[in-house]
């Protein structure tokens, strides 16, 4: 993480390169496979030629073949092709429920470790009372209250995954609040506000980024979970929870209903593990 | 390599030999792939040790002296490759054995003691257990047997009140009680040979004394005892034979008295003169070029009568209240006055509030009564607003500088920082004086571009000091900040200091555990124990002239070359030289 | 399920809490060494730091158990839309506008035109004497619902929780701090592991080893062979988890010098690591312990969807389908109590495992 001022190279090229060469196989399969899903996101017809509703009854449930890698839907719709189609809303989600998620706990976090022993202690007792809720149950709470639909899943995975994240950043916060450069900077007669913006805030939020990516895996894995017991999107749409929801009658007879788009989403959530877990070691290599 | 074994030979032929190594190495692989590589750690190392002897392995970090330590009782540590043309230990060859043999070995011909009891007994458990843990290994007794032996044991080794110690787990016990009862599980089979790597490193002065006299006793016993120290003067209380080593390598080995009087290598030499004490006051402690130090201070100095105190602290309390609700008053009634260009030395053992005097005075910490005055103004008790004008004047080093460094930023960033805006208004400005304080503190520009993480113990420990410079200061406090660096670097950053507050005409709040160290730096001592300033005085009379039966204590206690702990004053031997007659 | 992986660390540690004890540490240092001059408190019986701490926290155990109850009770009372219309469109299965007329008799049987806090005390008074209201949908005491659901789903937490507990130990021990390829292995698979949605790691285990090796029933009774395949599928996940915790801490623990010393007395590697380093490693793993016994829960939820097994899930699902609030609040409120009840439990083991922090 050094960015050395003194040693700027004039090869650009070859030291990209050099770069390219250390990169550690684990997380470059990673980022292939999150390439993979991000094109599938933004442009799904580049990675299959069919329509992912076009109903073809005789090939209804077809096992995987090589005209159909996932197989085919009781319908003869091809899976792999509704797989790629229903990444978009899939990824949504889990960007939707994460950026939610960070956004409640930073508050809270923030609130709670700068905010003196009032605060600290109410949002403290608050998070302990969240944390009696089950992501999945709070999530059922607020699915009930309002209904399945995308939003719904989004917000309720969202609140659900906050209280976690939230209580970490507190943890976070205070310990660079306390940390010996934060102390030596208020002896140099920095400023609070100063102190703040350039040790406490970077340096808290800095393993945020791993934490973040770890976290659009997680949020897209409860999000189907809810799809999966029928508490999200609605079945003929594509979105990966959904698609596990229509499944789940045929299990008996056509498992590649549900352990298909099950891969995308195990694909999606260890890339992000994979990739959160790399940041996260570079991270703590460039401090300790 | 000046290794010379002939001493052996002659004391050797009387005694039973413990322990033979000849050309030991000892080497670890790093890294794998593209980047796998050999390190040697242990180069050629032979080693001799008679029953009742001590033998003391000295070096600084990184020397390979634990390591060699390590090896001795199989356990050189993962990815370790050992060769050696001979090993013997307690009349086992003990190259060739396989892990059971080893088991059967350690604990029972080899006991090794380890640094911090704390830490190096199972945290979880009595001490009584894992001195029965050692017995039950080695199928000693029986249940009921091991039990009442650990009570014996722990009272051998001098732990009063052994059945209730024996029940109670390390941190239930004090720093000294500790350490007898991990030598007591090291020791519970009466193994022939004692490894003690640093076992009392992390201990108050006083309680090394203790644990040093305990060793001493087990040595006449005709216990061989191999001592791995960092400290020459804990070593010269013990030891029969010293092996000095550096890089690996053992670079002058010999009788104590000769090599702690007459060193006949350079490096032995260094390490010598480092060390700080009464008769190094006012001489450098290394052999380094001074510092190029130019006063470039952009404000006139405050203009103050003679002998009128920078800093001044009256009847500072402070107390704090524990989990379990119980106050403890930190910090009584101290007070001290801090003169321009002095160094004013805070000396005493772990918990004696020295650190949180430090806090005080720095402003840092409110105390719940007294207060401090800066300059004859309110420095506590005021807003932190009408204060952070003046921090510039009092800055700090702390003894772990890495912690007081944002981890994101350079050492370039970290000094920019530091200095006061409205004196060096324009960038270019900036950048210089940073380079200027750079080499006022002896780091090179290049360090600059560098984060604390990639700069070496000293370095860190200048870059640091630096930082305390750049504000253009009056007093640095200085919180144990040579504490944890090897003696011949602490010995440069001393030089460094002294050099500073000469040109500088800083003074210095010195705070340390190290009496050594204070007697070489300050003007004035003053003496905490419990919270309280037992004593406070000159230097020279604190010293020499002790009142407090706890000063004196203390002084007693201090291993110094050539002194056992307990003799402050020998009868000079006829051709005993002295520590000085060695530096000359 | 993971969502707390990374934070376990912080969890575990408060900072706060450490910060305020090297506040007060860092002038006294080792305690044991200088107790400093103490100022004790009349030391009697109701101020015993032991009384009370445990007073404290079962107090804080209450709390949590209201504060739940209290928010269930909220999202009841301010739900969207005429609770009234919600339960009468309920029993008659069709969304409608109803007349006064219609809504008047509910509103009078439940009370839902007393003021707020009337309804909130009478809900807390039901609450303390074991009444959780009426369901919706099956017109039973919440109460009875899930007292005739609740068993399956108990034993099926605490199986998947001893799997868990089994797996990951067994692992742990046997591969941490061995050579790289051995423990690299083992902490990618405990990754995996903790990264598998339950509700796919299920439908693999039932296509596998139900339909295809008939091993075990595909539609689980309540009997032992039907309680394998669910409790491993909450198991696995957690065991990954709960491994890659442990081994952290286990790897913390191998490079302790106390580790070091028990070699050093002749210790093997294997009893080092079952005597002295297991025991330091499984105190993270027991804390979340109590966090993971409320998430099993939930998860209890999926496993038995997925196998049709008999249980709360079943009853959850339904009910949130036909916004049954009653029975989720119902739900909620008991998770609630459960998830403290095991924290409460945490905290003894915890100190039981170890005895530093009986008086700190």
């Amino acid at each position: 993480m050094s960015t050395s001022t003194l040693n700027t190279s004039a090869n650009v090229p070859a030291v990209a390169w050099q770069r390219l060469r250390e990169v550690p196989l684990l997380p470059a399969v990673a980022a292939a496979v999150v390439l993979f899903f991000v094109v599938a996101a933004l442009a799904p017809h580049l990675l299959t030629s069919r329509d992912p509703f076009a109903i073809d009854l005789p090939n209804a449930l077809q096992a995987p073949s090589l005209a159909h890698p996932f197989g085919t839907d009781q319908s003869g719709r091809d899976l792999y092709t509704r797989v790629v189609y229903g990444t978009r809303e899939s990824l949504l989600i889990g960007l939707g429920a994460t950026g939610l998620s960070m956004a409640i706990a930073v508050v809270l976090g923030v609130v709670s470790g700068l905010g003196g022993k009032i605060f600290d202690g109410l949002i403290n007792r608050s998070l302990e009372v969240l944390f009696a809720f089950p992501v999945l149950l709070l999530a059922m709470l607020f699915v009930t209250v309002y209904g399945p639909s995308v939003t719904t899943q989004i917000v309720a995975v969202g609140l659900g995954t906050a209280p976690g994240y939230a209580r970490m950043i507190r943890g976070q916060v205070l310990a660079v609040k306390n940390s010996g450069y934060v102390e030596a900077a208020h002896a140099l007669g920095h400023s609070r506000w100063t102190v703040l913006r350039q040790h406490v805030f970077p340096n808290a939020m800095r393993p945020l980024v791993a934490v973040v990516t770890l976290g659009i895996g997680q949020s897209i894995v409860w999000a189907s979970g809810l799809a999966f017991l029928g508490l999200g999107v609605a079945p003929p749409s594509p979105e990966w929870g959904a698609l596990l929801d229509a499944g789940r009658m045929f299990i008996t007879r056509a498992w590649w209903l549900e352990v298909m788009p099950g891969l995308a989403i195990v694909a999606i959530a260890l890339a992000a593990t994979v990739l959160g877990h790399h940041l996260q070691k570079k991270l703590e290599g460039a401090r300790s | 390599m000046t290794a010379t074994l002939e001493h052996t030979a002659i004391t050797g032929t009387l005694r039973q030999e413990l322990l033979k190594v000849r050309n030991l190495n000892v080497s670890f692989s790093t890294g794998r792939g593209r980047d796998a590589r050999l390190t040697h750690v242990v180069k050629d190392v032979d080693l001799r040790l008679a029953a009742g002897e001590c033998l003391a392995i000295v070096g600084e970090s990184g020397s390979g002296k634990s390591v060699t330590a390590r090896t001795l009782v199989g356990l050189p540590g993962a990815n370790a490759s050992v060769q050696a043309e001979r090993l013997e230990l307690a009349g086992h060859r003990i190259g060739t054995l396989g892990e059971r043999q080893w088991r059967r070995l350690r604990g029972k011909d080899i006991g090794f003691v380890l640094q911090d009891a704390l830490v190096s007994l199972d945290p979880l458990r009595p001490v009584g257990k894992e001195i029965e843990e050692a017995l039950r290994l080695h199928g000693w007794g029986t249940t009921r047997s091991r039990a009442a032996r650990a009570v014996e044991l722990l009272a051998s080794v001098g732990v009063p009140q052994p059945e209730l110690r024996a029940g109670q787990r390390p941190d239930e016990l004090s720093g000294g009680l500790r350490q007898r009862a991990l030598i007591a599980s090291a020791i519970a089979l009466d193994p022939k040979i004692l490894i003690a790597d640093e076992p009392t490193t992390a201990l108050d002065v006083t309680v090394q004394a203790q644990i040093l006299e305990l060793l001493g006793r087990m040595k006449e016993r005709g216990t061989g005892i191999v001592l791995i120290s960092h400290d020459l003067s804990v070593v010269a209380t013990l030891a029969d034979h010293v092996a000095v080593m550096q890089g690996g390598a053992i670079v002058e080995q010999g009788p104590a008295r000769q090599v702690l009087y007459h060193p006949q290598h350079d490096y032995t030499r260094a390490l010598l003169d480092a060390i700080p004490s009464e008769h190094t006051k006012g001489t450098p402690l290394s052999k380094d070029g001074r510092a190029r130090i130019t006063a470039t201070s952009r404000r006139p100095r405050t203009t103050r009568p003679a002998d009128a105190p920078v800093l001044r602290a009256e009847g500072l309390v402070k107390s704090y209240q524990g989990h379990d609700g119980v106050v403890r008053t930190v910090v009584d009634g101290v007070s001290f006055e801090l003169r321009a260009g002095e160094t004013l030395g805070i000396v005493g053992e772990s918990g004696s509030g020295k650190s949180t005097t430090a806090k005080m005075a720095l402003a840092m910490l409110e105390p719940d009564a007294g207060r401090v005055l800066l300059d004859g103004a309110a420095w506590t008790g005021i807003s932190t607003a009408a204060r952070r004008s003046r921090r510039r004047s009092v800055t700090v080093v702390y003894q772990d500088p890495l912690s007081s460094f944002d981890p994101r930023w350079n050492a370039e960033r970290i000094l920019l920082d530091a200095l006061a805006r409205q004196d060096y208004p324009g960038e270019a400005e900036r950048a210089a004086q940073v380079r200027e304080l750079a080499g006022q503190v002896g780091l090179q520009v290049e360090h600059l571009a560098k984060h604390p993480l990639q700069l070496s113990g000293g370095q860190r420990q200048r870059l640091a000091i630096a930082r305390a410079l750049a504000p253009e200061p009056e007093v640095i406090v200085l919180d144990e900040a040579v504490s944890a660096l090897d003696v011949s670097v602490q010995a440069q950053v001393l030089d460094l200091l002294t050099d500073l507050q000469q040109e500088l005409g800083l003074s210095y709040l010195f705070i340390s555990h190290d009496l050594g160290v204070i007697h070489h730096m300050s003007d004035r001592v003053l003496v905490m124990k419990d919270g309280r300033a037992v004593e406070q005085g000159s230097a020279e009379d604190v010293f020499n002239h002790p009142r407090h039966p706890y000063t004196r204590e203390l002084l007693a206690s201090l291993p110094q070359l050539g002194l056992a702990p307990g003799q402050r004053n020998p009868p000079a031997a006829a051709g005993t030289p002295t520590t000085e007659g060695a530096h000359s | 399920m993971s969502t707390l992986k990374h934070n376990t660390g912080l969890l575990l540690q408060d900072p706060a809490h450490d910060g305020g004890a090297s506040a007060a540490g860092g002038g006294t240092g080792g305690a044991a060494n200088h107790p400093g001059r103490r100022r004790p408190r009349p030391n009697n019986l109701l101020t015993s730091p032991g009384l009370r701490r445990a007073g404290g926290r079962l107090l804080t155990a209450v709390g949590v158990v209201w504060a739940a109850a209290t928010f269930t009770f909220l999202i009841q009372a301010l739900l969207p839309g005429d609770r009234a219309t919600l339960l009468l469109n309920q029993l008659a299965g069709q969304v409608q506008q109803r007349t006064a007329a219609e809504l008047a008799p509910i509103n009078a049987k439940y009370g839902f035109d007393d003021p707020l806090i009337a309804q909130y005390f009478r809900f807390l008074g039901d609450l303390a004497t074991g009444n959780l209201g009426v369901s919706y949908q099956l017109h039973k005491p919440v109460t009875e619902v899930i007292g005739d659901q609740v068993g399956p789903t108990i034993g099926l937490t605490f199986a998947s929780l001893l799997v868990a507990w089994l797996i990951s130990a067994v692992v742990i021990a046997g591969t941490a701090r061995r050579s790289r390829m051995v423990s690299s292995v083992a902490s990618g698979l405990e990754a995996v592991a903790a990264g598998l949605p339950q509700y796919w790691l299920g439908v693999i285990l039932l296509v596998v080893f139900a339909l295809n090796l008939g091993w075990f029933p595909v539609v689980g009774g309540t009997g032992l062979d039907g309680l394998v395949l669910p409790a491993l599928t909450l198991g696995i996940p957690l065991a990954g988890f709960l491994g890659q915790v442990t081994r952290t801490e286990f790897e913390k623990g191998m490079d302790q010098p106390f580790a070091l010393s028990a070699r050093m007395r002749g210790m093997g590697d294997i009893g080092v690591r079952l005597r002295h380093v297991l025991r330091h490693s499984v105190l993270p793993g027991v804390t979340l312990s109590g966090w993971a016994l409320g998430s099993l829960f939930s998860g209890a939820v999926i496993a038995e969807s997925i196998f049709s097994r008999p249980g709360l899930g079943k009853v959850l699902v339904t009910a949130v389908n036909s916004r049954d609030l009653p029975v989720v609040c119902g739900i909620v409120i008991l998770i609630a109590a459960i998830y403290v009840l095991a924290n409460l439990l945490v905290d003894i083991a915890y100190t039981l495992i170890d005895p530093r922090l009986k008086n700190s």
